[in-house]
């Protein structure tokens, strides 16, 4: 048994014509049309195109909304085990329509996809939505975009893990996974120099992200009235790590009630960082998370109340999108509690 | 400054009454190295006992928790002696001739002190993420004395002496014999290197050295690397022990003894000497956790690469977090003083993949080299045995409750691997 595989294509793959036959409106053929005999060939029998789908592409830009309606239509009523979707190379139109339509049988359909096109095409927006094979830029990178988005999409139809994008020939897609390079970094770092001393291509291994910079809020006008609240990433946690929060790359933080507590005591309370040396913090639970100050200032009216409630979780190794997501979540407790400020220690 | 290497190659280790290196086996007397590691007084006070084990590479063995990994190596020639400033007399390093026992390694492991020792797994997958799976490794297993919770510092130390102690001994058995292999390795001075390199690019390796302080920590020829200031060595000294670690971060991406001696960079910028660059010097500064400590050791480490003159810079770092603030102020800086820089580190991505990789970024670090995601899983296979104890593989780095499966197996991050994600670049392991 092979799998079954719809492929889109345009006028011009399809042999219909060039921009003067862009007008074409959606077609359904039996079998592969064009870069879909290459697919084919490429599979061995494993999978196979059953029907391609044909659209001019100033039609699906014109029309998008029937175009789409009219493809999905067709891509339901077959319920293949995959959808392919070009190679569209550098055509804008036809890259859009690519991305486009892949992401809506995958998102709408629940069915997996691929695509194929240049890089700087329009269509390659979505590449963090939809797998999209890096082509060269123009028809001529068919030989070698055929096998790869063959490759990769038989990959994905036998379900097996998918490799990192720079061995499978994937547009980097957000998400990071590790692979082994031909030489080690040592090596590969000392040609990155070389090349950019000489002025030459090449090609960073992890491209900057835009750094998300917080301003801080405005400063509390009266202290004396103020509930503060106190956080950490410190790792503070009653004695035993009842929540088991990991000694790094943490999962999940802890909420904690200190109602009557004056002091973190060693008996009562330890880190479970496993990115400082605890000994430290484990003698003296105050030293990261002051409880015993805050106390203080409470009697004396310097502040208006410590909050019942702290929030602690383990910073080291842990994802600053983990990260961001436990505070979203104690941020909207901690409003809805009252509290007015929050001094969070790091460590 | 110029040092010859001799390679004596190490294909197998016995215990044996007798110490000696024959045909390429390591033969070698616990009980004599124990008398050797005995003599430190802070070994005696704090060591309750050692025991030895050998784990062969391709053996269903795994070490855990690793604390450090050492070459034996012995100078037989010029000033010094390894791990200088710690083991033998501060004198200065690098040149002469010195023996490696290649394909070997003393690793230290026991008990540990923080939550940041590591797995070297023998075989299986987790063999193939760490560098030491391919070494005869000869395994001290450390027993600390009573008491030692209240001092941890000290016990910390005392391991950290008795395993350079160890190599030491294992070094000395190489000084008579005839190396398999021998390599030279030598930078000009300044202006010598201009003279003879004329035309190349000159580039500089700025070595990040992991100084946040407890248990965090490096030193060189014998200094706390945080109590100093960016300086200069030539690459050469780290060839014989000049920087050694003391460092509990993070098993996949703290920087052993092991990979100072055999510093990958070092060795790169090395091949490429003389034909596509002029491998001027190393800088090495430190990852301390003031933010004026930062400031100062970063804008020191730029102004030393302005006033050598230099074309380019690689930088390494080691660890993570707190250290990217670092490794980013460096780039940064050395790039403003026209300097073109490579960074190498490592990633935390998420066991998805999905989050932003670093605690900081900037876009002058435009040519980065990840040792890979440190936070992607993977699963360990029970093994038929266990040098150290798998006690601590819940709560190390990168372990999570219930890591250490019923069946043997273990499920963590890679970041419980030592040496997975090295900074330096010491391996193949990468990530898009």
């Amino acid at each position: 048994m092979s799998f079954k595989v719809v492929h889109y294509i345009n006028q011009f793959f399809a042999n219909i014509g060039g921009e003067e036959m862009a007008h074409v409106p959606p077609e359904l053929r039996d079998g592969p049309v064009g870069p879909g005999t290459a697919l084919d060939t490429a599979w061995k029998g494993e999978a196979e195109v059953v029907k391609t789908i044909v659209c001019g592409d100033s039609y699906f830009a014109e029309h998008e909304a029937d175009a789409k309606k009219q493809v999905m239509d067709w891509v339901k009523e077959i319920g293949p085990d995959f959808f392919i979707a070009g190679p569209a190379f550098n055509a804008g139109r036809y890259g859009y329509a690519c991305a486009t339509i892949a992401n809506a049988v995958q998102e709408e359909l629940g069915i997996p996809v691929l695509t194929g096109m240049y890089e700087e095409n329009p269509g390659a927006d979505l590449k963090n939505k939809v797998l999209i094979v890096a082509t060269a830029n123009s028809a001529a990178g068919m030989r070698k975009a055929a096998p790869v988005m063959a490759k990769l999409s038989l990959k994905i139809m036998k379900g097996e893990k998918i490799g990192a994008s720079a061995e499978e020939g994937y547009m980097p897609n957000g998400i990071r996974r590790n692979f082994f390079e031909k030489e080690v970094g040592a090596k590969r770092a000392v040609d990155m120099l070389v090349a950019k001393l000489n002025d030459k291509p090449f090609t960073t291994e992890y491209p900057m992200p835009s750094f998300d910079r917080v301003p801080p809020n405005k400063a509390v006008k009266d202290l004396s009235k103020a509930t503060i609240a106190l956080c950490t990433s410190g790792g503070i946690v009653p004695k035993g790590n009842p929540d088991h929060i990991e000694s790094s790359s943490a999962s999940h933080y802890g909420e904690y009630d200190i109602t009557g507590v004056e002091d973190l005591t060693a008996e009562a309370y330890e880190t479970a960082h496993g990115g400082y040396d605890p000994v430290y913090a484990n003698e003296d639970p105050d030293r990261v998370l002051p409880v015993d100050i805050m106390r203080e200032f409470e009697k004396e009216g310097k502040i208006g109340k410590l909050h019942h409630l702290f929030y602690t979780t383990v910073g080291n190794g842990t994802a600053v999108a983990n990260a961001k997501g436990f505070a979203a979540e104690y941020a909207k407790k901690l409003l809805e509690a009252g509290v007015h400020a929050v001094i969070m220690t790091s460590t | 400054m110029k040092l010859e290497l001799g390679y004596i190659q190490i294909n197998d280790i016995q215990f044996s009454k007798e110490c000696k290196v024959e045909n390429g086996t390591l033969y070698v007397d616990p009980e004599a190295i124990k008398a050797f590691m005995y003599e430190d007084d802070d070994v005696k006070a704090w060591v309750k006992s050692f025991s030895f084990d050998v784990a062969h590479p391709g053996e269903s063995v795994r070490i855990t928790p690793v604390k450090d990994v050492i070459e034996p190596r012995v100078k037989v020639e010029g000033s010094g002696g390894v791990f200088p400033g710690v083991i033998n007399k501060v004198e200065t390093v690098g040149s002469g001739k010195t023996h490696v026992l290649r394909g070997m390694a003393v690793v230290t492991a026991g008990k540990i002190v923080g939550f940041q020792e590591g797995i070297i797994d023998m075989s299986g997958p987790g063999a193939d993420y760490t560098p030491f799976s391919k070494l005869q490794n000869l395994v001290v297993v450390a027993e600390p004395n009573e008491g030692y919770q209240d001092h941890k510092h000290e016990y910390e130390h005392a391991v950290r002496i008795a395993g350079l102690r160890a190599a030491t001994y294992v070094g000395e058995l190489g000084r008579n014999v005839t190396p398999d292999e021998t390599a030279v390795f030598e930078t000009y001075g300044i202006k010598e290197g201009i003279e003879k390199l004329p035309g190349l690019p000159r580039v500089a390796y700025v070595h990040m050295l992991q100084s946040q302080g407890l248990l965090h920590d490096t030193y060189v020829y014998g200094v706390d690397a945080k109590r100093s200031l960016t300086t200069i060595l030539c690459p050469t000294e780290t060839m014989d022990g000049a920087i050694i670690s003391g460092n509990c971060v993070s098993a996949c991406d703290k920087n052993t003894t092991y990979h100072h001696q055999n510093n990958p960079v070092v060795a790169n910028l090395f091949a490429a000497h003389g034909k596509t660059l002029n491998y001027v010097c190393n800088i090495i500064t430190n990852e301390n956790v003031y933010l004026a400590d930062k400031q100062r050791s970063s804008d020191w480490t730029a102004k030393l690469c302005r006033l050598l003159d230099l074309d380019g810079a690689l930088v390494s770092q080691e660890g993570f977090g707190n250290p990217d603030t670092d490794l980013i102020m460096n780039c940064k800086k050395i790039e403003l003083q026209g300097v073109k820089t490579v960074i190498i580190t490592d990633e935390y991505a998420g066991q998805d993949g999905k989050s932003q990789s670093l605690a900081d970024a900037d876009p002058l670090a435009d040519a980065v080299v990840t040792g890979g995601n440190a936070n992607e899983v993977i699963i360990l296979p029970k093994m038929d045995k266990v040098i150290g104890t798998l006690d601590y593989v819940d709560v190390i780095a990168g372990g999570h409750a219930g890591s250490l499966r019923p069946d043997g197996t273990i499920e963590a991050e890679l970041q419980v691997i030592t040496g997975a994600t090295n900074e330096m670049g010491f391996n193949r392991l990468s990530a898009r």
